[in-house]
């Protein structure tokens, strides 16, 4: 038997989509209202599923204080009420597309010392959602 | 392979507490979830079975069927219930969401005859559910 354990939180951020390998024109076609120029902003839903066997002595497979403390440390501060292009380092470079925020939220939260990281899924609309499990995703073999 | 998925509530209450603990570990391991009296939930539980429609009746199985034994096995179990100190199959554990979860798999396991139970999902809040699979079944 395998228990996956998961938690949602949220994170408001703004993001505008516009990649520097890209022309204007190029851009405004590929990424349309999303290249607006001074962006624009989402109610992103993360949510955090680890695994593990539950511990004997807690019923838990994960201390969810510990989680919430981790994921509030490594991704909340980061990222919450902020622009991503321009606050976020990872973005500086990197197209903020919430693809590359699923995966970027995924490698800040693999090292989470309490359980093993299944995987993150994120929504930035309630209508849009990401998952990513990392390059060794069992589902997809 | 089609994975048919039916939804139940039940209403609980728990506590959270390690008689293995002192009272101040358990406070700080626990926190409010180790409150003397309890506290209760709206649990929303999940589940899903994988398997092929019959070829007669179309279906994977009998969704009555699956509703019955729901019934049988979990809401009359649990609902409106204690589970710390009424339901035998959770005694000597931590009801957290995770054990609960677990005990859910065990008692539905040998009910399901026709398709093979695929995973158990129970909510503990919106926020935070655990997902019970098979061994090797997990995806």
């Amino acid at each position: 038997m395998t228990l996956h354990l998961t938690r949602r939180y949220s994170l408001s951020a703004s993001h505008r989509l516009h990649s520097p390998r890209l022309g204007e024109e190029e851009n405004q076609r590929t990424y349309g209202k999303c290249n607006n120029p001074y962006g624009h902003g989402h109610n992103y839903v993360v949510e955090v599923s680890v695994s593990g066997p539950a511990d004997p002595a807690t019923g838990m497979v994960a201390h969810l204080g510990e989680l919430d403390a981790f994921v509030a440390r490594e991704v909340l501060e980061t990222f919450d009420h902020k622009y991503l292009n321009e606050d976020v380092a990872a973005f500086c470079e990197r197209v903020p597309t919430t693809e590359n925020l699923c995966i970027e939220i995924y490698n800040r939260l693999r090292a989470f010392p309490g359980a093993r990281l299944e995987r993150v899924r994120l929504e930035e609309t309630s209508l849009n959602s990401f998952e990513y499990a990392g390059e060794s995703d069992r589902r997809a073999s | 392979m089609i994975y048919l998925t039916r939804k139940i509530e039940f209403s609980a209450a728990h506590l959270y507490h390690n008689s293995a603990f002192s009272a101040e570990e358990n406070r700080r391991i626990f926190g409010k979830c180790n409150n003397p009296h309890g506290h209760g939930h709206n649990y929303v539980l999940e589940v899903t079975v994988a398997g092929a429609p019959d070829p007669t009746t179309g279906m994977v199985l009998d969704l009555k069927e699956l509703k019955e034994i729901l019934q049988r096995e979990i809401i009359d179990r649990m609902d409106h219930r204690f589970l710390n100190y009424e339901v035998p199959e959770l005694a000597g554990q931590i009801p957290t969401c995770e054990n609960i979860a677990a005990t859910i798999w065990k008692l539905l396991e040998p009910r399901i005859t026709r398709g093979r139970l695929h995973r158990v999902r129970l909510y503990e809040t919106p926020d935070l559910f655990v997902d019970c699979y098979g061994d090797g079944d997990a995806r």
